[in-house]
């Protein structure tokens, strides 16, 4: 079992379980809204990677989990550049760069 | 001494999140179904060659459309959150010689890398979400370079540019629509036109999504802190 979980196959996971974790405790420690977004998006590109990699078992490539990965890609850019546009109407009308209710 | 107990509880929580995701990543189960060779064998009887773009626009072809819409979804939102900008000079271009004379060697090259993106997509990795990419990279650049894209302006233009980003999608749904007007599923597509309908939806899809991407580098209110500046130093002093 171990032999498994620790060969190069599954390395691609690995790093997308450290990614997930870098990119929470950015966002938790992070007020700027700059960084939550950048550390939000690390923690995307984590699980993207944890998606892809959990599939490499050695029966070749499959073609499902990385379409899958695509669309995320896609919607995560999407969701990313419309998270910009509020945060620059916000520094507009606020001059804020951060939320008032945070800690 | 509050920060710290921040930096301690996003520690706390980020190593419990990785242990959890670890734990996941080596008791994963087996998996039941051999996806891999599933689509293998569908994919003699797809419309694309490549098994990636075959479950893209063939077997998962829903996703494919839920995922347009979101971008189109995220295009209107910030459509509703513009600010009126004069139609002055554009205060986003950059007056420097290089870029727009790089721009001049550069842009021609884009949309060739593009249309290829585009074509390869059926049989090699490529297709049109990565032509997007390109052709709204080189659409953001020509922004940067300060050159306006005339057809976009004014009444007439955002009609034609609504016009376009709706044309993927719309492409899309028609298609699904031909097909369960035809007597089959919703995007199920027949077996002889299926190469040609994908071809179809991509090209569309291509125009739609780098213009979507595109208008939503343009859509960011612009900067001015100039104004602003005086006024968050006062606040930052009290």
């Amino acid at each position: 079992m171990s032999a498994t979980v620790l060969a190069t196959d599954a390395l691609y996971a690995w790093v997308g379980v450290l990614l997930c974790g870098l990119g929470l405790f950015g966002f938790i420690i992070h007020r700027h809204l700059l960084r939550r977004l950048l550390a939000f998006n690390v923690m995307g590109s984590g699980s993207f990677l944890l998606l892809v990699g959990l599939a490499q078992d050695g029966r070749g490539i499959d073609p499902v989990p990385q379409a899958l990965v695509l669309t995320g890609i896609v919607v995560a850019v999407a969701s990313t550049a419309l998270a910009l546009v509020i945060f620059r109407r916000w520094h507009r009308v606020s001059g804020e760069s951060t939320l008032p209710e945070d800690v | 001494m509050k920060r710290y107990l921040l930096i301690l509880l996003a520690a706390l929580a980020s190593l419990a999140v990785c242990a959890a995701l670890a734990l996941a990543v080596i008791e994963r189960p087996e998996a039941r179904t051999d996806l891999p060779r599933v689509v293998a064998h569908s994919t003699e009887h797809a419309g694309a060659p490549h098994p990636i773009t075959a479950v893209l626009l063939d077997f998962r072809s829903y996703d494919t459309l839920l995922e347009v819409a979101v971008l189109l979804v995220a295009v209107v939102v910030a459509l509703a959150l513009r600010e009126a900008q004069p139609d002055g000079p554009d205060r986003m271009g950059l007056d420097n010689p290089l870029l727009r004379a790089v721009m001049s060697w550069l842009l021609p090259l884009m949309v060739l890398v593009a249309a290829y993106l585009l074509w390869a997509g059926s049989t090699r990795p490529g297709g049109a979400f990565q032509a997007a990419a390109v052709l709204a990279a080189a659409g953001v650049l020509l922004r940067l370079a300060g050159v306006r894209l005339g057809g976009f302006a004014g009444e007439r233009g955002a009609r034609r540019l609504r016009a376009l980003l709706v044309l993927g999608p719309a492409v899309f749904v028609a298609v699904g629509a031909g097909t369960a007007l035809g007597g089959r599923a919703f995007l199920d597509y027949p077996a002889d036109w299926a190469g040609g309908l994908i071809l179809a939806i991509e090209l569309a899809l291509t125009l739609s999504i780098a213009l979507a991407l595109l208008s939503l580098f343009r859509l960011a209110p612009p900067q001015s802190d100039v104004e602003r500046l005086p006024e968050r130093r006062r606040r930052t002093r009290e």
